[in-house]
């Protein structure tokens, strides 16, 4: 049913449709509104059978969701930022078990400085836990992707992180399709688990493993998650057949026919990125976008395919690895060896930095051009940070560097 | 009801032997019928006051719960001895998640045995003092809170013995680990800090909450049975000695569990809703030293001059129990 509606009470709504049994709710911005959406779906009756169970920490959240889902039922959580961080221990272990949780991340960064506002810092943090990684583009596709989330997690028994972009697609109210009970039964069967605590039949999980046997348990996970790649078209698929409309899948090509220069990216900046595209299109220029859905696993030889007829990419990364830059950018090089497609790296966006279309185009066009630097920061205030540098230059003790630049700002010393 | 105060010589400890009690007095354990829960052949230590408390509550736990059980392990010795695949030892649904997360894992279990409509199965959360009165106490506490229906066991062997003998917070002051050596002005664990588990429970006003001890089996038996016709969240703290942690004889396992009792160190007593309802008295009282000289974690009291402001100290631990607990009352 079309609805006006906000991003994660449309997301609360098509989880309850998927009859999760157990779910585990912990406050954490900008995901709350979907566990609340939750909790009054279940404390109203419209969902029954179900446990909503407020937990006292994140690691309490995913652990209470690994007892569940060992002992058969369909489990629930989400979580973002330090929250993520803050249960990693159990991530990596949800995933080892190799228990089909689904978990939504309200992607937001991370801290210090403690910030609250969109990127992808927190999820990508958890990129080799072995959890199943999806991205939205916007909100129907946010709910769209749970339901295919809980058939991908099941169907593999493995954990999903279905990604949203936090404020940008959790708040924002749009037009958006919630589907029927009937649609979405029609398209989830009863979770069948493939292990199961049951005293019908005990059987021991978590046990010891040795030198002797590690090796072959993790690549099984990888396994995995390269039958995933697989599954993941064959479930948007079915999903497009069932349901109406594309959402998921690997990969995404816009406008790319004959493009010259791609630009590649993950979640809601594509909606920005597209529209400067059009806009560029409409000049003559050759460029178009590439959005990657599945970024665990990685659509190597998909994006290899894509991108290898470029002349360049441009990787737009809402996430900063410290000491080398792009995140992203590391694994497209794994795909584009042996092509002569050049890779500039644009880090954007961090700590929800606006990402605007004036900023894209200016940098798109510079791109063209082969004028960018390999690693650049978008809109990046190059006065404030060259004021803090000469600071720690001038004295030892020059304070709290986030605490500096706030004072300059304030101060209007730095424009 | 009154009670005819019976004494039996035979082992000089007043504990009496199976054979002399009625057949439906005897211990789940004496019974040809128990589940075995966790079997023979599993890579405990000689002695190990752990192996013989888990077998006996979860066998007692099996019988009470008519062989409907799952439980959830913490990391620990418990765990690693346990199940070194392709071998385990439990006989029951059983899962290992992580060192902190048990009693969170049992509240999962629960709670999707209450989805499944599976009320006859009940669910055990189970770990060492470790696991539960340091890295696991946070959801430990959740658990209590939320009044979860687990019940959970800490076998408290008071350090964490599988990674070594360290400090925990169960860790008794004075005593001897990897991490508090006999060294300096105050040798041992340090005195005045330390977490009372089963008194922290208590406070969450959780309908159960007992300690027990190895050296007396029946009474541990009697605690878990009775803790499985309750339901909500439920604690069980039981004294299980480490031959290796402590510097004991494996043969002294259960002597020095009851020595923990006799000396006022580790009060047995029974709680409902946060109020002490039951404790176990003393019937020979024995000074700390007897306790304390068994333990090579205790042998710097003991050298060529013994510190006996320290030992005395210990003693006024044991005689605020004694007092605190009522332990030498209605002789």
């Amino acid at each position: 049913m079309l609805k006006q509606t906000e991003g994660s009470h449309a997301m609360a709504e098509a989880i309850a449709l998927c009859r999760p049994e157990v779910i585990c709710a912990y406050p954490i911005t900008p995901q709350t509104h979907i566990v609340e959406g939750l909790g009054e779906i279940v404390k109203s009756g419209e969902l029954d059978n179900c446990e909503f169970i407020n937990v006292e920490s994140e690691f309490a959240a995913l652990s209470v969701a690994i007892g569940a889902s060992a002992a058969g039922a369909r489990t629930y959580t989400a979580t973002a930022s330090q929250g993520l961080l803050f249960m990693a221990e159990a991530v990596y272990n949800a995933a080892g078990l190799g228990l089909p949780i689904v978990m939504t991340i309200g992607n937001r960064a991370i801290g210090a400085p403690i910030n609250i506002w969109n990127d992808h810092t927190d999820s990508m943090s958890m990129r080799d836990a072995g959890w199943i990684q999806i991205y939205a583009e916007n909100n129907q596709e946010a709910v769209d992707l749970h339901i295919q989330a809980f058939r991908l997690a099941e169907e593999l028994s493995m954990p999903v992180m279905v990604c949203v972009d936090g404020f940008i697609l959790t708040h924002a109210y749009e037009r958006i399709d919630v589907p029927d009970q009937k649609q979405v039964d029609a398209y989830i069967p009863p979770f069948e688990p493939r292990q199961v605590l049951d005293p019908r039949e005990p059987v021991s999980i978590g046990a010891m493993v040795g030198p002797d046997a590690f090796m072959e348990v993790r690549y099984l996970a990888h396994h995995k998650q390269m039958r995933a790649l697989e599954l993941i078209p064959q479930l948007s698929a079915e999903f497009e057949q069932k349901f109406g409309r594309k959402a998921g899948d690997l990969i995404k090509a816009y406008r790319c026919e004959d493009a010259k220069t791609i630009v590649v990216a993950l979640g809601s900046v594509m909606g920005t990125i597209k529209d400067v595209i059009d806009d560029m299109r409409e000049q003559g220029e050759s460029i178009g976008a590439v959005s990657i859905c599945s970024f665990r696993p990685f659509p190597t030889r998909q994006l290899h395919d894509a991108l290898c007829r470029a002349e360049r990419i441009v990787v737009l990364e809402k996430a900063l690895s410290l000491g080398i830059g792009g995140v992203v950018s590391h694994d497209l090089h794994m795909a584009l060896a042996g092509t002569t497609v050049r890779a500039y790296t644009v880090v954007a966006g961090l700590g929800g930095r606006p990402i605007t279309k004036t900023s894209l185009r200016t940098l798109f066009e510079k791109a063209q051009q082969d004028a960018l630097e390999p690693l650049t920061f978008l809109d990046l205030n190059q006065n404030v940070v060259n004021r803090e540098i000469d600071r720690e230059k001038q004295q030892r003790r020059s304070g709290p560097t986030a605490e500096n630049i706030l004072r300059d700002l304030a101060a209007g010393n730095a424009r | 009801m009154d009670k005819q105060p019976v004494k039996f010589y035979q082992t000089g400890t007043f504990t009496v032997g199976n054979r002399l009690l009625a057949p439906d007095e005897r211990s789940v354990q004496a019974n040809m019928t128990r589940t075995n829960s966790l079997n023979s052949g599993h890579r405990a230590c000689q002695g190990c006051g752990e192996a013989l408390g888990a077998r006996y509550a979860i066998d007692a736990a099996m019988r009470a719960a008519n062989n409907q059980v799952i439980a959830a392990n913490a990391t620990g010795c418990l765990e690693v001895f346990s199940t070194p695949y392709p071998e385990t030892s439990w006989q029951i649904p059983w899962i290992h998640s992580l060192f902190g997360n048990a009693s969170a894992v049992a509240t999962g279990v629960a709670a999707a045995m209450k989805v499944k409509g599976r009320k006859d199965v009940r669910v055990i959360a189970q770990g060492g003092d470790g696991g539960t009165t340091d890295i696991g106490f946070g959801c430990l506490s959740g658990m209590f809170e939320r009044n979860d229906d687990v019940l959970y066991i800490c076998y408290d062997n008071q350090a964490y013995m599988n990674t070594g003998v360290q400090r925990s917070s169960a860790t008794p002051p004075a005593a001897r680990t990897a991490t508090t050596m006999p060294v300096g002005p105050e040798p041992g664990a340090t005195w005045g800090q330390g977490k009372n588990v089963p008194q922290i429970a208590m406070a969450h006003g959780i309908p159960y909450v007992a300690t027990a001890s190895v050296a007396y089996l029946h009474d541990l038996e009697a605690k878990v049975k009775k803790a499985m016709t309750i339901h909500g969240a439920r604690y069980i703290h039981i004294l299980v000695p480490c031959p290796l942690g402590w510097g004991a004889a494996s043969q002294d396992t259960i002597r020095l569990a009851r020595l923990a009792v006799e000396t006022g160190l580790f009060p047995l007593y029974e709680a409902e809703h946060g109020e002490v309802v039951a404790s176990q008295k003393i019937r020979q009282r024995v000074p700390v030293e007897e306790y304390l000289k068994l333990q090579k974690r205790f042998a710097h009291l003991f050298g060529k001059q013994p510190a006996v402001e320290t030992i005395a100290r210990i003693q006024a631990m044991a005689d605020r129990n004694i007092r605190k607990f009522a332990l030498l009352e209605d002789r």
